[in-house]
């Protein structure tokens, strides 16, 4: 059972997982989800990239930045049967720019440590790990996580 | 070979590698279409916000630091705890789950040489360090260097964050207990406190709130193996007073001494000097410490320094610069991070110093230097942990001031700060809060079952819970208590700015039996 003391101003509960157990009363407000402030995943309202996603990392800002939202746009925006298809020569592009910046987009598998610089974000290693190999790849990393960071905004 | 060439900074490359276009560029670009004053956390987020958004953009940091933009928490959590020797050069570290990282947003490589700014293709961030902006010309759109140089903008950032408050007493103490006195804030007194810790017997910390209490821990986990005495005082009756009720302080107070540390509470320093080869502090109450070396954490001073020349307002109660809720101070110049007083529209006008509030006021100031005009929502966040076994991360107004109600149970092993980052896979906890997936980290918690961690040092009492700051019968801060992974919620009960009946009802919306 919880139980209750007020030292001064502040009090204090104790509970047991039974406490607790019952699904909470509390309102919570309803979200707008066209809210022009609320942050947004990688995927805006309006159906547009959200380059500033922080699921993004430093892709869309660094060196190589110009080149990744190239490739990404060209396969987001893909229409055709298999998706991207007609997106090869901007993820070359894209892979040859992240070849010349090895610090910043290492090559190797993710098991291996991040890079050595350190991109700050932790879930953009594996797309930045990933940007060498298929572009399928890279990008479902990057729009799962997009999808999940909306879910949370 | 040009990329090669934008590796080097503000060296002039050397005359071998130069290619035909170099020489007519001088080091310093006279213009920047934006200008970022400070290389810290908030500008670093702003300049990675603005290229992000404005496709070839280009941007030029200036800060007075020798170094590029870095994190500043591991300087007194992370860097402590390494293992490798090399750690004051590298300042990288293995985290928990052996990932390893540098406190520096990125390597040099990221960056382009402020003489390539102008002209580079597709634009970049360029950092011109060991510089200061000493003035800045708002009716002309331009700022001087030290050096006299000016350099242009269309859109300026000030970032200038803060210096290391002093107490006047060391002030006026004298240069032998100046030299033998460290304010903690950049890399270099990183540096040279952990040289002292190895060198000398006894270091006294005075200030009992988050750095003080840090380093305080962090030292006093080396104490035993260094023969390192470790003391630290502060004014109030524990640590974190000014931000946990009475209770919590009280028992955060016996953890920092299990740390090693000798708490002196209820400390208010009458002077200090230097005496038979010891900084002696006396107190008030008679009380005297004799000592090595001291560490003043007693608080960050904004740094506002070209209000006078820019015409820039400072806010008289909270200090920095005054901006309005979209960061912004006059037209085309916007300020974040330490130095920013703003207007927070669920919170009322404030000034924040914490890191994730560097990164959130950052990305705002940059998204709205470029054209966004967003007001501040996205309420930050800060930790802190004593320690591996124990942490905590709050968001909003968090003053023990406040009438507070606090839910609590009981922890178990899988509730500390170190089994949190071995499940998520992150390194630093920063980063699973404002830049991780919420949904991968929770099915990573989820998936944790018998997570190995040795069982965490602490009182039944106040094993992990959620403590609720009220002003007005609302919520306007939330500590999580050795409970992870949950600020969305927290988040979202401030955002709604609700009065709520039964706390408790609320407190249910954390789960925190669950893990």
């Amino acid at each position: 059972m919880s139980y209750c003391k007020q030292e001064g101003k502040d009090r204090i509960i104790f509970v047991t997982k039974e406490d607790h157990e019952a699904p909470s009363n509390a309102e919570l407000v309803e979200d707008d989800p066209n809210d022009p402030y609320e942050d947004h995943g990688l995927i805006l309202p309006s159906g547009e990239i959200n380059w500033n996603c922080p699921c993004l990392g430093g892709m869309a800002s660094g060196p190589c930045g110009q080149q990744f939202k190239e490739a990404f746009s060209c396969f987001h925006y893909s229409t055709e049967e298999v998706k991207g298809s007609e997106c090869i020569e901007h993820f070359r592009g894209m892979q040859e720019c992240m070849q010349k910046y090895p610090e910043l987009y290492p090559q190797e598998d993710e098991n291996e440590s991040g890079p050595s610089g350190g991109d700050d974000t932790a879930p953009a290693e594996p797309s930045n790990t990933d940007a060498a190999s298929v572009p399928d790849s890279s990008v479902d990393e990057v729009t799962v996580a997009g999808t999940e960071n909306a879910a949370t905004s | 070979i040009l990329t090669r060439l934008l590796n080097c900074s503000s060296d002039p490359p050397p005359a071998s590698a130069m290619s035909p276009v170099e020489p007519a560029l001088p080091e310093v670009p006279e213009h920047a279409p934006y200008l970022l004053i400070g290389g810290g956390t908030a500008s670093f987020a702003a300049a990675r916000s603005i290229r992000a958004r404005d496709p070839g953009a280009r941007v030029l940091i200036v800060t007075d630091e020798a170094d590029l933009p870095y994190m500043r928490p591991p300087l007194s959590k992370e860097l402590w705890f390494s293992d490798d020797p090399s750690v004051t050069e590298t300042l990288r570290f293995k985290q928990w789950n052996g990932k390893e990282r540098s406190i520096y947003f990125q390597p040099p490589s990221f960056y382009v040489s402020p003489r390539e700014l102008q002209t580079v293709e597709n634009g970049g961030v360029a950092v011109l360090m060991d510089r200061k902006v000493t003035h800045m010309d708002v009716r002309g759109s331009k700022v001087k260097l030290s050096d006299g140089t000016e350099i242009s903008y269309d859109k300026c950032l000030i970032a200038t964050g803060g210096v290391p408050r002093n107490l006047q007493v060391i002030e006026r103490a004298g240069e032998e207990v100046k030299k033998r006195t460290t304010l903690f804030r950049k890399i270099e007194d990183f540096r040279a406190l952990e040289k002292v810790s190895r060198e000398l017997k006894s270091i006294t910390i005075i200030g009992g709130g988050f750095l003080g209490s840090e380093l305080a821990c962090a030292l006093g986990r080396r104490s035993a193996d260094l023969g390192l005495e470790v003391v630290q005082m502060f004014p109030e009756k524990g640590n974190m007073g000014k931000v946990l009720p009475e209770y919590l302080s009280n028992w955060t107070t016996e953890k920092v001494k299990k740390e090693g540390v000798t708490v002196l509470t209820d400390a208010v320093v009458k002077n200090v000097s230097y005496k038979d080869g010891k900084v002696q502090i006396r107190m008030k109450d008679g009380r005297v410490v004799k000592t090595d070396h001291v560490v003043a954490a007693v608080g960050l001073e904004p740094n506002v320094e070209l209000a006078r020349s820019a015409g820039l307002e400072v806010d008289s109660d909270f200090g920095g610069y005054r901006v309005n809720a979209e960061l912004q101070a006059r037209a085309n110049i916007w300020v974040a991070g330490d130095a920013a007083c703003f207007y927070d529209i669920k919170l009322g006008r404030r000034r924040v110093e914490h890191h994730d509030h560097a990164v959130v006021s950052g990305r705002l100031a940059g998204e709205n230097m470029t054209g966004a005009d967003k007001p501040y929502w996205h309420q930050s966040m800060f930790w802190s942990d004593l320690g591996p076994d124990v942490g905590y991360e709050a968001i909003g107004i968090v003053d023990s001031n406040l009438p507070t109600v606090g839910v609590f149970t009981k922890a178990t092993a899988k509730d500390t700060p170190r089994a949190v980052t071995e499940l998520s896979g992150t390194g630093i906890r920063s980063e699973s809060e404002t830049e991780a997936v919420a949904g991968a980290v929770a099915g990573a918690v989820a998936g944790a079952a018998g997570a190995p961690a040795p069982p965490p040092q602490q009182k039944e009492d106040y094993g992990k819970g959620v403590i609720f700051y009220l002003r007005d019968k609302v919520v306007v801060g939330i500590v999580l208590w050795n409970v992870f992974n949950r600020m969305p919620i927290a988040r979202k009960i401030i955002k709604d700015g609700e009065e709520h009946a039964d706390l408790n009802e609320v407190a249910k919306l954390f789960n925190i039996h669950d893990d």
